[in-house]
């Protein structure tokens, strides 16, 4: 059996090294409270990263054009999204909030931060 | 009865008023204003009418003809010298005025050539707006010419709903009536940022810089429109009294407006900040292929805030509504029409007056 290491030191058996990047998706997801996947080269990621640091949440950026397997994963949230635009594409408390438009909608209807609070990423 | 010299003299006198008419007939035929012509030659004829006065008065009366005999040299001479001092003037009159008209028609040349320029890129300009829209390759853009007109009529409905609200408030209808004029004025808002998408696809810088709506509401422009934040701002006073709960969740909503805003503002920096960067690096700007993609990239970033920027606006206009009672709604709706409206006014005050 063969062992890989991936950038983020999980020893994963190579039969599975072409796993589904939706999968892989839905485990960083669920990894932390807040996860936003990013490109480093977006400013639209730029503004919801911003975003979420103004309201004092500390999120789990991964940026995907620094991935190996970061092209997979875009395309598989791109169709997830049913968008031309992968990112920003946010995760709380492992559920999909979506990307940018959704996200400031629960902001502005109250209902991100509740979310927030209940998936542990703010308090009082 | 007069000597072959005087008769001479006169002729010679009358030959160069003729000629002094040939030569004006020039100038102004070589030009295209017949009428400053004819009307100078008027001037001409009128000068020449006199000369032939004096000189037929001359033939007429024999009398005078014997004393012209005796010193035909002084009175001659005198009347040569008049003829010619009267000419010299004339001419000196003509010159002038000659002058004038060149000068007016190259100003009325320039004029026109404005005028033609204006008018190919004036399909940009709105009678409504004191602004209009000078596109640096003077194109027509057909998305843009479009959302212009279609704006203009937004306005004026708008205007109209406005009104509706006013009456209908002082009027004590009913709160289903009012439900109604709240449902459609913000549906005419969603309509507002329906038409600024399809513009944005056509010129998003267009509609960024906010050269569509009028300079009073451009100085509080942000993102290709106004500020969700300012939105509260205006309706406060209009819809107090509030409940507790109402408090509460119109300062979340003022929060988190805010909070929404700084986040594309800092998001829009950003988008600054890289594109002066590439411009900047002779590595990053390099060939055409790499000039094209940063260009359609920073296009279609801007694209994309200027939507989620009319997002906002709609999301907060539908919140606030939410968080309201009918009648606090229409009030609120009603406050807000009338702020762009005075603010659209001032603008055509500052621009029919100019310092």
């Amino acid at each position: 059996m063969h062992y890989q290491v991936d950038s983020w030191g999980y020893y994963m058996p190579a039969r599975s090294m072409g796993s589904d990047p939706m999968e892989r998706v839905a485990k960083l997801a669920s990894e932390s409270a807040v996860v936003i996947f990013s490109l480093s080269s977006c400013c639209m990621c730029h503004a919801v990263k911003r975003l979420f640091c103004g309201l004092g949440v500390n999120p789990t950026v991964y940026e995907l054009d620094q991935d190996p397997r970061g092209k997979d994963m875009e395309t598989a949230l791109m169709r997830l999204l049913g968008n031309s635009q992968a990112v920003p594409v946010v995760f709380i408390g492992g559920k999909l909030i979506g990307a940018m438009d959704r996200v400031m909608a629960s902001h502005i209807n109250g209902t991100l931060v509740p979310l927030l609070k209940e998936a542990g990423a703010l308090w009082l | 009865m007069n000597s072959p010299s005087t008769e001479f003299t006169r002729r010679m006198a009358i030959y160069e008023q003729f000629n002094q008419i040939s030569r004006l007939g020039d100038v102004f035929n070589c030009g295209d204003s017949p009428n400053t012509g004819s009307s100078a030659i008027v001037e001409v004829d009128v000068g020449l009418e006199n000369k032939a006065g004096y000189i037929s008065c001359d033939q007429v009366e024999p009398s005078r003809s014997d004393q012209e005999t005796n010193k035909p040299d002084d009175k001659t001479q005198r009347r040569l010298a008049q003829n010619r001092e009267a000419a010299r003037k004339s001419r000196i009159r003509k010159k002038a005025y000659v002058q004038e008209l060149e000068s007016s028609r190259l100003k009325l040349a320039q004029l026109e050539q404005e005028l033609e320029r204006t008018r190919q890129q004036g399909i940009y300009i709105s009678s409504a707006s004191d602004s209009g829209y000078f596109g640096l390759s003077g194109t027509v853009n057909p998305g843009i010419s479009a959302f212009e007109l279609e704006y203009g009529h937004w306005v004026e409905v708008q205007d109209k709903q406005t009104c509706e609200l006013r009456n209908a408030l002082q009027a004590h209808t009913t709160d289903i009536e009012l439900q109604i004029l709240v449902e459609s004025g913000l549906n005419h808002y969603c309509n507002l940022f329906r038409i600024k998408a399809e513009a944005a696809k056509a010129d998003v810088f267009y509609l960024n810089s906010g050269l569509w709506r009028t300079s009073a509401e451009r100085f509080f422009h942000w993102i290709g429109g106004f500020r969700p934040s300012e939105l509260l701002n205006v309706v406060m006073s209009h819809i107090e009294p509030l409940t507790d709960q109402q408090q509460l969740e119109v300062c979340h909503l003022r929060q988190s407006a805010q909070q929404a805003e700084d986040a594309l503002s800092q998001g829009i920096d950003k988008l600054q900040h890289n594109l002066a960067q590439n411009v900047a690096s002779d590595f990053s700007w390099g060939n055409y292929r790499a000039q094209m993609a940063v260009a359609t990239d920073v296009l279609e970033a801007l694209e994309g805030f200027v939507n989620q920027a009319d997002h906002l606006r709609e999301q907060t206009l539908l919140q606030m509504v939410r968080v309201l009672t009918t009648h606090q709604a229409a009030r609120a709706l009603l406050a807000l029409g009338e702020y762009f409206h005075r603010l659209r006014a001032l603008s055509s005050l500052w621009a029919a007056h100019p310092r």
